[in-house]
């Protein structure tokens, strides 16, 4: 098994910052847009981005986070999975731009479940998907709106996020 | 684990498991949307030989809650009661396709049974059985006093340290049975009042403290005081002289109450018999939690079925 760093902790933090910058080009500004992370890297990426929002933007952008476990398709065919706390911020999501935010897009099957969960929470106006990597094999029709790195990658291939908060250092490495 | 029939199976790693999904699954209630989809397509099937309200309807919003459809059975008005064995029945619900069974009998030990046995192939969950357990009350209990210490910050906290005195019928309760062993699983220290002859023969082997009187239990500083029901056919046994000589030397009442300090949760399993082992001043005073019991009973029902039911196998690990 031979062990490839694709992005290192500065590449992370210049994803971030540029899909900081596409967010707010893309909303016009900061206004009414809240960050839910996905558990339980996306929660860390989307308390980095709404960092770096609030810093160009110069006012706090709502963060939280949405667990998805409960509506994942492929329940029955795991062990059970142990869910994570939802917190939605102070003013919900409803008529709110929200931008789910997760380290790895592939199948698209987590998206789908945070699209169900998204709507039983309340009725955004737009929603939107930010991604740190996106590797590709998608087996339903979503896309990321905002991607920190396109890896074009085997199914065979692992890939690995590893972050601070959870791992005790920033890389994205690709095994196979 | 692939069914809950004994806290005392539980390991504490398990038992925390089960309160902090209950916390998710509790967060569900205060939703738009008070449903979530896991359970969609399963069966739960509630299986009670015994009445009850309170239990079997927490059950079922819980299986509802998570989009399982409910099949309720009582002994009632069914074959039971023209004499189909618990084995017959067990393997027509197998035939029915149920994927999981809440099943509550007066005889101890049939959840154990009715596990044990192949005649039907889906987890089972005790909701009181005889004597013996009621595991998903404890669990709730044990929910509900975390909650109330630790408030947004329970999740992944035991209740170490924490002082429970349970008073009341502890020879015939099958929630006290089940406090106890998940109690000192989690750390809290347990004491049990009552009369002598309302305690079990083994209780000197348990991990408990006991009283003979309340008024001694009560000079111990307790966190919560957990009153059972005294059952109405127990006064014809003569376990206690009278039912009003039982509320005065373990009544909760009103002064008594005064005694403990203003955030000492006061608990009860319900239905209440309020002025036998409870006063209404007690029931409905601000240290009581009755009613959170009630609410929290749904969220741990819902964590119990989920962890049972949705994986492809283990259950509770």
């Amino acid at each position: 098994m031979t062990a490839r760093t694709v992005l290192q902790n500065a590449d992370i933090t210049r994803a971030l910052t540029r899909i900081a910058h596409e967010i707010l080009e893309a909303n016009r500004g900061a206004s009414d847009l809240v960050l839910l992370g996905i558990p339980t890297r996306g929660v860390h990426l989307a308390r980095r981005l709404g960092a770096v929002l609030a810093r160009l933007d110069d006012a706090p952008v709502p963060v939280g986070a949405l667990d998805v476990t409960m509506y994942r398709d492929d329940l029955s065919r795991n062990p059970t999975r142990a869910p994570h706390p939802t917190e939605i911020p102070d003013g919900g999501i409803d008529g709110r731009t929200v931008v789910l935010v997760d380290d790895v897009l592939y199948s698209g099957r987590t998206i789908r479940a945070a699209l169900d969960a998204l709507s039983d929470l309340g009725r955004p106006r737009v929603v939107r998907l930010a991604v740190l990597v996106d590797r590709g094999h998608r087996e339903l029709p979503i896309r990321a709106d905002f991607v920190g790195k396109n890896l074009p990658s085997a199914s065979s291939e692992r890939i690995f996020v590893r972050l601070d908060e959870t791992d005790g250092s920033d890389e994205v490495t690709i095994e196979s | 684990m692939r069914h809950l029939l004994s806290t005392a199976d539980l390991t504490r790693e398990q038992a925390v498991r089960i309160l902090d999904v209950a916390e998710d699954m509790a967060d569900v209630a205060t939703r738009e949307v008070k449903k979530l989809p896991t359970l969609r397509g399963r069966t739960v099937v509630n299986l009670f030989f015994e009445d009850s309200t309170r239990t079997r309807i927490s059950f079922e919003a819980a299986a509802k809650r998570l989009s399982a459809d409910v099949i309720n059975f009582s002994a009632k008005g069914s074959s039971v009661s023209k004499g189909e064995s618990l084995k017959d029945t067990a393997q027509t619900l197998a035939a029915i396709g149920a994927d999981g069974v809440v099943i509550r009998h007066s005889a101890s030990g049939a959840p154990a049974v009715l596990a044990a046995n192949a005649w039907i192939d889906a987890p089972v969950v005790n909701a009181g059985d005889g004597t013996h357990e009621h595991p998903t009350q404890a669990l709730l209990d044990a929910f509900t006093i975390r909650r109330r210490l630790h408030g947004a910050g329970a999740r992944g906290r035991s209740l170490d340290g924490v002082r429970v005195v349970i008073v009341g019928d502890i020879l015939h309760s099958r929630v006290a049975r089940s406090n106890v062993w998940l109690l000192a699983t989690l750390g809290a220290e347990v004491r049990l009042v009552a009369p002598a002859t309302l305690l079990p023969l083994g209780v000197r082997d348990w991990p408990v403290e006991v009283d003979l009187h309340l008024d001694d239990a009560l000079t111990t500083n307790p966190d919560v005081v957990m009153m059972l029901r005294i059952q109405g056919e127990r006064m014809r046994d003569a376990f206690f002289p009278s039912a009003r000589e039982y509320a005065r030397e373990y009544g909760l009442d009103e002064e008594r109450l005064g005694r403990l300090r203003a955030d000492t949760m006061v608990m009860h399993p319900g239905p209440m018999n309020r002025g036998l082992e409870i006063s209404a001043a007690a029931a409905d005073s601000a240290r009581s939690v009755v009613l959170d019991q009630v609410a929290n009973g749904v969220s741990i029902r819902m964590a119990v079925l989920y962890l049972l039911l949705s994986g492809a196998e283990e259950g509770i690990a």
